[in-house]
């Protein structure tokens, strides 16, 4: 597997942490309530289809990145720094 | 037998190498298998099952039957298919699967049993007594059936793992693979031309043709030229591709060694990843034999097999063959044999409309029904015909049932092949693979010429794809014969026929497995073992489903194929292994004292990837306790030196720095002054803490952070995750540091005498109280001096540039053995934190919150940080968990062991019953005795109670007394001082 970081370019998966779901991006608010954390914490989606990833470029150049992959086709159809698609949504 | 005039093999170049400890001679060129067929050999194993003779089946690496054990300098080499391995001067094979030898195997009597023995005959049979299955039967059975063994000595061969990368990689250099080569090649794209075979060329090598007016092998030998002259095109020969996975990556496997007699500081095999933008398979195609009674007689082979064997290495099995078939490739094959004065007994081909080929009898509309001989070979066939059945005379029965391409790496990415009525096989689906276009034979496109116009058409189609110019290249004139087939899958006779060879599964065993209601093919598959194996069902496959498709009154289409995975071809795990052997390529962090360290005799102890003095022997100390003991007491009686630069050390800068912190930490950092340090605790989101560590605050904007030295890649990972994932609007940076600076704890009551013999400055208690920090002079060496101390001592940690580390550590050592104390190792560290109640990973281990280790009270009420909103979830904290505590030791039995639980006292020591675990225990020489550190129920109201330790693993009962977790120095008077 590989993936192209949109610093270093493409790489192998070797050079990539693995940290899970990208809903990890949208923290709640403290007082949020128990439901949103409980949410953001433990719950998961799992789609056959698109499914948006948290990828750590810890080989290369550090950067969080938020892939979209396909579970069933496992066709990466884009990468975006997780800070670019925090400020997008900020 | 060799036939003159016939077969590339180098007969000015005997080879000498033995088989079952007699000798034999080939050529240079030869395969074990064409060597042995050319010394009239053509027993070459036994079955897997009933231990049938077999012969060689194939010439290629789909070789169910000839596989054999060679004996190479790292220990024995199981499994090699004689058709693949390349002969070399003093090799030894030998026949596997065997006893007492290959003419004489006593557990043939299996073949005899046959009727018992068909599919699923031990999930049937070996049903009682229970226990006899595991005891019993499965160790019989195992030893019965079954391949080559491994001699059980250590692998003594070197192996290697390797990456390439491309714009395209051609798979197979057969026709379509050059030709596609050369188109790509000479537009200039990246090409890598892979090839299992020694020699490229794939089956022009193996047929009587030409191309462009000349011998086919010399447009191979020309366009080879060509190739290697380019560049940007790389040939990689005995490179079997083996696996198709995401963007692009394929793995292939290189046979760097097998073939030569030394491998001379070359490995065994090499295990590639290749990555390429696109990529061609051309990777051929299979010959099918056909399902007839005793269709594995030693001397009966697929047609295409004995083409290969007489125009490439010059060796007929035998001088009269009958050729049997359903299409016109059989044909091809009488025409061959005939020309090179081989006797054609009969052409036999199952269609009725056929013509005369070739100067033979030709039998149309008749079938080889039974083969006659044993493990010496055949003796004749029995042709069934419209007009009744006849016996001939021959010696070796060549069979072809078409052709099935290689579809296996277009589907290893869960693709399903599209069956093809008029060539009667599957052919790849076009996308299965991302990037990959199956052409020639393994696209179903079996003429030469279709070939080279499909090489040449995919590769084209690929350099545009990639940008580059290509001007379409003049196609050379080959063969364009269309291929006809009617199709045949067996034989309809009573008597056993086989489907696959490598697991003896016959026709009978897959109807079986349909009447017992195994009707899928994946069921089917598990259920007789057909398709398992070296071969992994690529003789078998097509036909089986077919026989599963006629039982169960479907389709082939409908009934389907299994999923097709990788390896296409077998990989040794020692390949894919290559540098993890013993310590591999495990990387050693050293630190700046390492020399020093090992100069003093010190023993080494691994902390993550770095090594850490255990402790410093001193002459006179027989155990580790003594030295560990006297380094305690140095330390809290003059003082100690210890590298502690393996923390991790993070340097963190910006505007936003300290809000950053606050949001990191669980308490604050925002109020630190600077030229202070202040302890700091980390939690996870889940609530749980993750590390700890002292931050400095170096200037307003500059904190520099320690971390624990397991934890430090973690923490740069978190804080990169909370900034760039959590807080992008925070302006902030930061980086490792941790190998930039050698770090050295000076702890002990005389620490400040040692240091201000060093600094160019002196230090005293005003300018320097417990929790300061600033730079410092020392010899003009500028550092950073921190009042810290996990010792609970009057302690100090200097930092230096990691240049000066080496020089620093033993400067420190001298002074402080000048003062009646020295280096301290991990032991007199690790006692020295307990008995002040400190922790380390063995205590946040993952399941401990901040409130079970007593620093509920550090989460900030005042900020909101990471981990906080859940360490406030209710069973987060509270008297129902396990707190910090410390224990120590009140009965008879003064030892405490880590890992031990915790018990009331008089409780029936059982998993129902726990009260808690023991997580660290030292020997304490300040206190004189065992001294632990633990969790227990509700901890911190019961001190002074009494509990039972018991380790149920080495067999230890200690009486415990629950005490607080800082057992020395209590009111922290000494760390002050």
């Amino acid at each position: 597997m590989r993936l192209t970081c949109p610093i270093c370019g493409d790489r192998d998966h070797r050079e990539f942490f693995y940290q899970g779901a990208a809903v990890m991006l949208d923290r709640p608010a403290p007082e949020a309530g128990e439901a949103a954390w409980d949410d953001y914490l433990n719950l998961r989606e799992n789609p056959a289809g698109d499914t948006r990833e948290l990828w750590f470029h810890g080989g290369g150049c550090g950067a969080w990145l938020e892939v979209t992959r396909n579970t069933v086709t496992h066709a990466v159809s884009d990468v975006a720094l997780a800070r670019d698609a925090k400020g997008a949504k900020a | 037998m060799r036939v003159e005039g016939y077969g590339r093999v180098d007969r000015d170049e005997p080879v000498t190498f033995s088989f079952d400890g007699k000798r034999y001679q080939g050529f240079a060129g030869d395969t074990l298998a064409s060597a042995l067929l050319a010394n009239d050999i053509t027993l070459m194993g036994r079955s897997f099952k009933y231990h049938r003779p077999r012969g060689v089946l194939s010439a290629g690496s789909e070789e169910p039957n000839a596989l054999m054990t060679v004996k190479r300098a790292g220990g024995d080499d199981p499994n090699v298919r004689a058709t693949v391995q390349e002969i070399f001067e003093g090799m030894q094979a030998r026949s596997q699967n065997r006893w007492p030898s290959l003419e004489w195997d006593l557990l043939s009597i299996n073949d005899l049993g046959a009727p018992f023995l068909g599919a699923g005959f031990y999930y049937k049979t070996f049903m009682w007594p229970k226990p006899f299955w595991e005891k019993v039967y499965e160790p019989l059975i195992r030893r019965a059936a079954g391949l080559g063994a491994l001699d059980g000595a250590a692998n003594g061969d070197s192996y290697e793992k390797a990456y390439a990368f491309c714009d395209l990689l051609v798979i197979g250099a057969g026709p379509a693979g050059l030709m596609a080569a050369l188109t790509a090649g000479r537009a200039g794209v990246d090409v890598i031309l892979a090839d299992e075979d020694a020699t490229p060329g794939g089956r022009l090598l193996s047929e009587d043709e030409r191309i462009d007016g000349v011998p086919a092998t010399d447009w191979v030998a020309a366009a080879l030229e060509e190739l290697e002259a380019l560049p940007n095109v790389r040939v990689m020969t005995r490179t079997a591709v083996s696996g198709a996975y995401d963007q692009g990556t394929y793995a292939a496997i290189e046979r760097v060694g097998h073939h030569l007699a030394s491998a001379g500081g070359l490995p065994l095999e090499c295990f590639w990843r290749i990555v390429a933008k696109r990529a061609i398979l051309a990777a051929g195609a299979i010959e099918r034999p056909v399902a007839f009674k005793n269709n594995d007689r030693p001397g009966v082979m697929t047609a295409g097999a004995m083409r290969a064997y007489l125009h490439r290495w010059g060796v007929a099995p035998a001088q009269n063959v009958v050729v049997f078939g359903n299409n016109d490739n059989a044909h091809r094959t009488a025409r061959d044999l005939a020309a090179a004065g081989i006797h054609v007994a009969a052409l036999v081909d199952s269609r009725a409309d056929v013509a005369q080929s070739g100067d033979y009898q030709v039998i149309p509309g008749a079938m080889v029904s039974d083969v006659i001989g044993g493990r010496g070979g055949v003796q004749s066939v029995k042709v069934t015909s419209a007009s009744g059945e006849e016996s001939i005379q021959c010696g070796a029965v060549a069979m072809s049932g078409g052709w099935n391409p290689s579809v296996h790496l277009a589907c290893h990415m869960n693709g399903r092949p599209t069956w093809n009525d008029a060539i009667s096989a599957f052919v790849p689906t076009p996308g299965m693979v991302p990037g990959l276009q199956a052409v020639g034979a393994a696209n179903g496109t079996f003429s030469t010429h279709g070939c080279l116009r499909e090489g040449a058409a995919a590769a084209a189609e690929a350099a545009r794809d990639l940008g580059y110019a290509v001007t379409e290249a003049i196609l050379p004139e080959a063969d364009d014969a269309p291929y006809a087939l009617s199709p045949l899958w067996t034989v309809p006779h009573k008597g056993r026929a086989w489907l696959d060879f490598q697991n003896d599964v016959t026709v009978k065993d897959v109807k079986q497995a349909a009447k017992e209601n195994f009707r899928s093919v994946e069921h089917m598959k598990r259920y007789t073992t057909q398709g398992m194996a070296t071969d992994q069902g690529k003789n078998s496959n097509v036909a089986a489903l077919a026989v599963l498709a006629d039982a169960t009154g479907r389709s082939i289409p409908e009934t389907g194929t299994t999923n097709f995975r990788p390896p296409f071809v077998p990989v040794s795990i020692a390949s894919m292994g290559a540098g993890a052997q013993g310590k591999g390529f495990a990387p050693e962090r050293k630190t700046t004292s390492h020399a020093a360290t090992v100069e003093r005799g010190a023993p080494l102890i691994e902390a993550g990837l770095w090594y850490r003095p255990s402790y410093f022997p001193k002459s006179g100390e027989r155990t580790w306790r003594e030295s560990c003991d006297r380094e305690v007491t140095m330390v809290r009686e003059a003082v100690g030196v210890c590298d502690v630069s393996t923390l991790g050390k993070i340097d963190i800068q910006g505007p936003d720095a300290a809000a950053f912190l606050d949001f990191v930490y669980c308490n604050m950092f925002s109020t630190l002054k600077p030229g202070r340090v202040r302890y700091g605790l980390m939690l996870r989101e889940d609530g749980h803490v993750m590390d700890d560590g002292t931050t400095a605050r170096w200037g307003e904007n500059h904190f520099v952070m320690t971390t624990t030295t397991a934890a430090a890649g973690l923490v740069m990972r978190h804080l990169e995750w909370v900034h760039q994932g959590l807080r992008p609007d925070m302006d902030v940076r930061f980086i490792s540091a941790t190998e930039q600076w050698a770090q050295f704890a000076v702890a002990g009551p005389k620490s400040r005498e040692l240091l201000n013999g060093l600094l160019d400055t002196p230090i005293d208690s005003e300018s320097w109280p417990f929790m300061a920090c600033g730079p410092v002079s020392l010899m003009g060496v500028q550092g950073r001096l921190f009042r810290i101390s996990f010792s609970g001592e009057h302690a100090y940690e200097l930092a230096v540039p990691a240049r000066y580390g080496d020089s620093l550590f033993r400067e420190l050592v001298a002074r402080a053995e000048g003062l009646g104390g020295g280096a301290y190792g991990m032991e007199a560290l690790n006692v020295l934190r307990i008995e002040k109640g400190f922790i380390t990973h063995s205590e946040i281990h993952g399941r401990v919150t901040a409130d079970d280790i007593g620093m509920g009270r550090m989460v900030s009420a005042k900020k909101d940080c990471v981990g906080k909103t859940m360490s406030q979830r209710p069973g987060l904290s509270g008297p129902e968990r396990e707190q910090l505590v410390g224990l120590k030791p009140v009965g008879a039995v003064k030892q405490l062991t880590a890992g031990a639980h915790l018990f009331e006292q008089g409780a029936e020591p059982n998993r129902a019953n726990d009260h808690g675990y023991i997580t660290s225990v030292g020997f304490s020489p300040t206190l004189g005795h065992f001294v632990g550190l633990g969790f227990l129920l509700n901890g911190r109201a019961r001190l002074g109670e009494t509990v039972k330790m018991v380790d149920h693993l080495r067999e230890v009962e200690t009486t415990c007394e629950v005490i607080d977790p800082v057992m020395f120095d209590q009111d922290g008077g000494r760390v002050r001082g």
